[in-house]
């Protein structure tokens, strides 16, 4: 018994952080949450148009980056997550479907180096985020698509992250009941 | 391999990364598709994402409104009936006022047939409800409840009642995705209205509506009002688009005016939409009933202003008070078109009306008992001046 301990503890110390804090969702759970997130950013700006400010993809987006903290994963995420967006508003297939997957890339990345359980690194990680994708997305728009007239609104912008962040600390901590620790 | 296996994370990004750049490249190849970002394999894509998130919205949109109705059914019930008598009396106004406006649309179009001009009018629409938005606030698209199955097409326009809304882009068998007129990828032919100087609509990516074609020109004013010109081949002509809010250069492409539309139309909160499924060239039966109806009113109340009038009640006799004040033409309490009666006289003479008695009365030869003695009879050539309304300058002069 006591060498079996021992034996864990001796392979847990050759485990990287993102190894140790590794975490996964039930199949139910990684298909319904973006599926939720996508039906409620569709629908929400409905009751108000206010709420088209806010970009709940993103924040699942995110949410499933840090928490697997694979980068793979991450991007997969992004991506599957980004291009449901696009074709559910008309845009070109691609659009959010690359800025996201940049986004989950980044995240995972950066997750496995940094504690994201901490709500305020959370807080920051949304408002950072959130700021990177509108670059991403100008620069996709103008210089990929190169559509001339396209402008970033940048204040706008800020205030889009800002309330991200807002709705990101208590989502994160309701979607943080769906979590398997490996 | 070892590179590979070193740099999977990052060559697995730029592997998807590239993967959507061609797919991106492909929808978006050339400017004529540029309104248009779809392949027919993305399109069919996009149909298989919208039939599968419509069931949600289409129940999320049932049961919100389900509630809705319920509240406000129960809110309204008491005012319903007056409410309802008030808004058809306003209907059935409209309706004569409707028809009046289209009587001169005829003569518009008796004009353009001798310019062999073809008008389009608007023949069938369909009703629809808005059941979703679009996922991002970088585009403006709206889903609505009706799709082929109810005779919709791609390019379709979509409207209110208060203006033009957009056109119809992706269309599913039961559902169909609208692209507003302040999405950016939208565009609309626009004519201003007093001015008739033709324009192009976009949309911005702010979600703001903007002719952008258009030079600095002293004429176009804010507060005009821009219609739908007919020369995009999509909306039909003459409807209301918006008001112009600012005019400002346009700082990316100069010399042109950047111009600001409001729409007319609440672009935020719409709930119903019709969708304009057939265009013809003559006007609909209510239509050419109304307006042989308004024809018919035109027609007594020319007549009523020509006769004398024979309904003339004690209210239009009576002589004006002090406190009688001017009613406002077409006011509801004045009879419309009554034929004027002369006021009476200041200083009264045998000319004045009302001052000879009937000729039965008369005998040949007798002086007229009505006429005062202090009054000296007229002189020749002045008996013979014709009689003149009382309230004229020349009876209004001292004696």
């Amino acid at each position: 018994m006591e060498t079996s301990t021992l034996e864990s503890m001796v392979t847990r110390s050759y485990m990287s952080r993102r190894e140790v804090e590794q975490q996964s969702f039930h199949v139910l759970a990684t298909l319904l949450i973006p599926v939720v997130a996508l039906l409620l950013q569709v629908m929400l700006p409905r009751i108000s148009p206010r709420f088209a400010i806010l970009d709940l993809p993103l924040i699942v987006t995110l949410f499933f980056a840090v928490s697997r903290r694979s980068p793979i994963a991450g991007t997969t995420t992004g991506a599957v997550i980004g291009l449901l967006q696009d074709l559910l508003s008309g845009m070109p297939a691609g659009v959010n479907g690359m800025a996201k997957s940049v986004v989950g890339y980044a995240a995972a990345s950066l997750g496995s180096r940094i504690d994201v359980e901490n709500t305020a690194t959370r807080a920051v990680l949304t408002f950072c985020f959130s700021l990177l994708q509108s670059v991403l997305l100008y620069l996709i728009q103008r210089r990929l698509l190169e559509i001339h007239g396209f402008r970033v609104l940048w204040l706008h912008e800020l205030i889009r992250a800002f309330v991200n962040l807002l709705v990101a600390v208590p989502v994160f901590l309701f979607l943080d009941r769906w979590k398997r620790s490996e | 391999m070892e590179f590979v296996t070193r740099f999977k994370n990052a060559l697995f990004l730029v592997a998807v990364l590239l993967a959507q750049a061609i797919a991106l490249a492909v929808q978006v190849r050339g400017p004529a598709n540029s309104s248009e970002p779809n392949g027919e394999k993305v399109r069919l894509i996009r149909l298989w994402v919208i039939g599968a998130v419509t069931p949600f919205e289409r129940g999320t949109h049932a049961v919100g409104s389900g509630v809705q109705k319920i509240w406000f059914n129960y809110i309204d019930l008491r005012h319903a009936r007056q409410e309802n008598e008030g808004l058809k009396r306003q209907v059935a106004q409209m309706r004569i006022d409707e028809a009046a406006i289209a009587e001169d649309a005829l003569q518009g179009r008796r004009l353009q047939a001798l310019l062999q001009f073809r008008q389009r009018y608007v023949g069938s629409t369909v009703p629809a409800q808005v059941i979703g938005n679009s996922a991002t606030d970088q585009s403006h698209i709206l889903t609505i409840d009706k799709g082929s199955s109810d005779g919709l097409r791609p390019d379709m326009p979509v409207i209110t009642p208060d203006g033009i809304i957009g056109k119809l882009r992706e269309v599913s068998s039961s559902t169909a995705q609208v692209v507003e007129i302040n999405d950016q990828t939208s565009g609309a032919g626009v004519i201003l209205e007093s001015t008739r100087i033709r324009g192009i609509l976009r949309g911005t990516v702010a979600g703001r509506v903007q002719i952008g074609n258009l030079t600095a020109d002293s004429r176009i004013k804010p507060g005009e009002h821009v219609l739908t010109s007919g020369g995009d081949q999509v909306y039909p002509r003459g409807l209301p688009v918006g008001v112009i809010e600012s005019i400002k250069p346009d700082p990316d492409h100069q010399p042109y005016m950047a111009i600001t539309i409001k729409p007319t139309a609440d672009l935020n909160r719409v709930e119903e939409v019709l969708v304009i499924t057939g265009i013809q060239p003559d006007l609909s039966e209510q239509a050419q009933q109304d307006l042989a109806t308004a024809q018919a009113k035109r027609a007594a109340d020319l007549s009523a202003e020509k006769l004398p009038g024979i309904h003339d009640d004690q209210q239009n006799n009576r002589p004006p008070t002090a406190g009688d004040t001017t009613t406002a033409p077409g006011s509801s309490d004045e009879p419309a078109l009554k034929a004027p009666r002369p006021l009476p006289a200041i200083h009264p003479d045998r000319y004045s009306t009302g001052a000879t008695p009937p000729a039965s009365d008369l005998s040949p030869g007798v002086a007229n008992p009505a006429v005062p003695q202090q009054i000296a009879p007229p002189a020749a050539p002045k008996a013979r001046k014709p009689t003149l309304p009382a309230n004229t300058p020349e009876q209004q002069e001292p004696q």
